[in-house]
């Protein structure tokens, strides 16, 4: 018995796992990070589908949506602590097929995303020579290097990776407060005029505001990637919550000086078509400091986004792998780096191939996809937490207030994001579920045979209520 | 030849440093450890050794 007892010690002693070493700071750059470039560019599309209020209107509403699923991941996450993040969250509430389509909406919402970074960054290096008067400026070397040397980086270790991630974040979070605070002391060229709100509150009525809303996302699209780290913080109930929270306050902020800097300085009309709004706005003061702070922090926000893609793209792949959702292969750690290096590794030809052959706007209507139904599952799985897992049952880390309101707000806010895709990017949306319904599909009739049925739930749970 | 036509080269000479750094990395780590070793990572290690879901 002893001998028995010894052997499974040592088998213990001998596994690998991802290594702890995180805490709520890396939490915060990681969320942050992934999303503070849509601060930078994109949201003032939603300006040029509805104008100056919709712009507000579409930032405020979607920083109650993202402020519900920065609520209801706290709590599922402080409880579910695992690599995956929704990902395993779905598969100990609500199911296997419901869990492997939420890892595929990770993987493709992250690697699209971590695609449209690189893209980006190409596209910015090239203004940047043409600027200096060099034209023809051949972006693919570029966009290429942003993604092999995130990669590698993320190879390399995970706290390197997000010591990286929050200087850099962090720099781009400060270029902004810098902004504001340089254009309210006076030293901006223009002063800011608002007038246009008054003059022409809604241009396209109200249904502008629905559709500025699909942009409103992209103030903070990617805040739920905190749950990745799950399995690498040193204390998940306590640095996720905090490094979420913290993350979304700080994205709430940053999003309602991005618009009054922006909209005060550039004309809407401009402004809604805008590639780098607040490098534009720096551009307009007419300071040089300025305008190469923003831009910094504009390449920097960039950066710590596909930074971010990376470790949470490989993370939920890792956690399919090593449940056998994928192959196993990809469920490897590192010996040394203890980092998910099979999946880092895959996953590095997918995005380049959507970086190199993909135009950009596809690439990101894919990732809000992706995204969009990843929320549309929060909001029914935090529902189904409490119902089968009340509060008194099992310890949590954080217990998000006014359930079931939150999760109904998000559930409501997901439905009218979706109308407002569909009246833009509806042959897209139809694409996608059609291919998740095929994923499905081989997932349920040929992959899950293959899996270990016992072996996936980890969570050492009492049973759930009504079961 | 300016700057740029430089930095284009030196982006292209870095990307396949990096690319080959981790294809080497990846193959000498997978042909020197044992794959159960390497993949014997589960899930739920937290759970057993920090977290008590009991009130």
């Amino acid at each position: 018995m002893s001998t028995v007892t010894d052997s499974a010690a040592t088998a213990q002693e001998k596994r690998l796992s991802l290594l702890r070493v995180l805490g709520p700071v890396h939490v915060w750059a990681l969320g942050v990070g992934i999303v503070l470039v849509g601060e930078y560019m994109g949201w003032n599309f939603s300006i040029g589908k509805g104008g100056m209020i919709a712009g507000l209107v579409a930032a405020w509403v979607a920083g109650l949506l993202y402020t519900s699923v920065a609520m209801i991941d706290s709590e599922v996450t402080s409880t579910v602590a695992s690599a995956g993040g929704q990902y395993a969250q779905a598969k100990h509430i609500v199911g296997p097929l419901m869990a492997f389509n939420v890892g595929l909406f990770l993987v493709l919402a992250y690697t699209m995303l971590e695609a449209g970074n690189a893209i980006t960054v190409g596209f910015l290096l090239d203004t940047v020579a043409q600027m200096q008067g060099h034209t023809g400026l051949n972006q693919k070397p570029f966009i290429i290097l942003t993604i092999m040397f995130l990669a590698w980086l993320n190879y390399r270790g995970v706290l390197v990776t997000l010591n990286f991630s929050f200087i850099i974040t962090a720099i781009a979070f400060l270029a902004i407060i810098i902004l504001f605070f340089a254009v309210e002391g006076g030293i901006s060229a223009i002063p800011l005029d608002f007038s246009a709100i008054t003059t022409e509150p809604l241009p396209y009525g109200w249904v502008g505001i629905l559709a500025a809303l699909h942009f409103g996302l992209w103030y903070y699209l990617g805040i739920e990637g905190t749950t990745q780290a799950a399995e690498e913080v040193r204390s998940p109930s306590r640095a996720l919550p905090y490094g979420t929270m913290a993350g979304i306050i700080t994205l709430v902020i940053a999003a309602t000086l991005t618009w009054y800097v922006c909209s005060g300085l550039i004309p809407w009309e401009y402004l809604g078509q805008a590639g780098t709004p607040l490098f534009d706005a720096a551009r307009v003061t007419g300071s040089l400091w300025l305008m190469i702070l923003l831009f910094i922090g504009t390449i920097f926000s960039t950066l710590a986004s596909a930074n971010g893609c990376i470790n949470d793209a490989s993370r939920a792949w890792f956690s399919m792998g090593r449940d056998r959702y994928l192959p196993t292969w990809f469920g490897a750690v590192h010996p040394v780096y203890r980092t998910p290096y099979r999946a880092i590794v895959f996953l590095v030809p997918i995005a380049l191939v959507f970086a190199l052959g993909a135009p950009l706007d596809q690439v990101i209507t894919f990732s809000i996809l992706s995204g969009l139904l990843g929320y549309t599952f929060m909001s029914f799985n935090m529902i189904m937490f409490r119902n089968k897992w009340p509060l008194k049952s099992i310890k949590r880390g954080y217990v998000h207030p006014f359930h079931p309101l939150p999760a109904i707000v998000l559930m409501l806010l997901c439905a009218a994001t979706y109308v407002a895709i569909f009246l833009g990017y509806g042959t897209q949306l139809i694409a996608m579920m059609f291919y998740f319904i095929l994923v499905s599909l081989w997932f349920h009739f040929w992959r899950y045979r293959f899996v270990r049925r016992g072996d996936q739930f980890t969570m050492p749970w009492p049973r759930p209520q009504g079961y | 030849m300016d700057l740029w036509n430089v930095l284009e080269y030196l982006a292209w000479a870095l990307s396949a440093a990096f690319g080959l750094h981790m294809l080497y990395d990846l193959w000498k780590v997978d042909t020197t450890y044992d794959n159960e070793l390497l993949t014997s990572s589960r899930e739920g290690e937290i759970e057993l050794t920090q977290e008590r879901h009991e009130i």
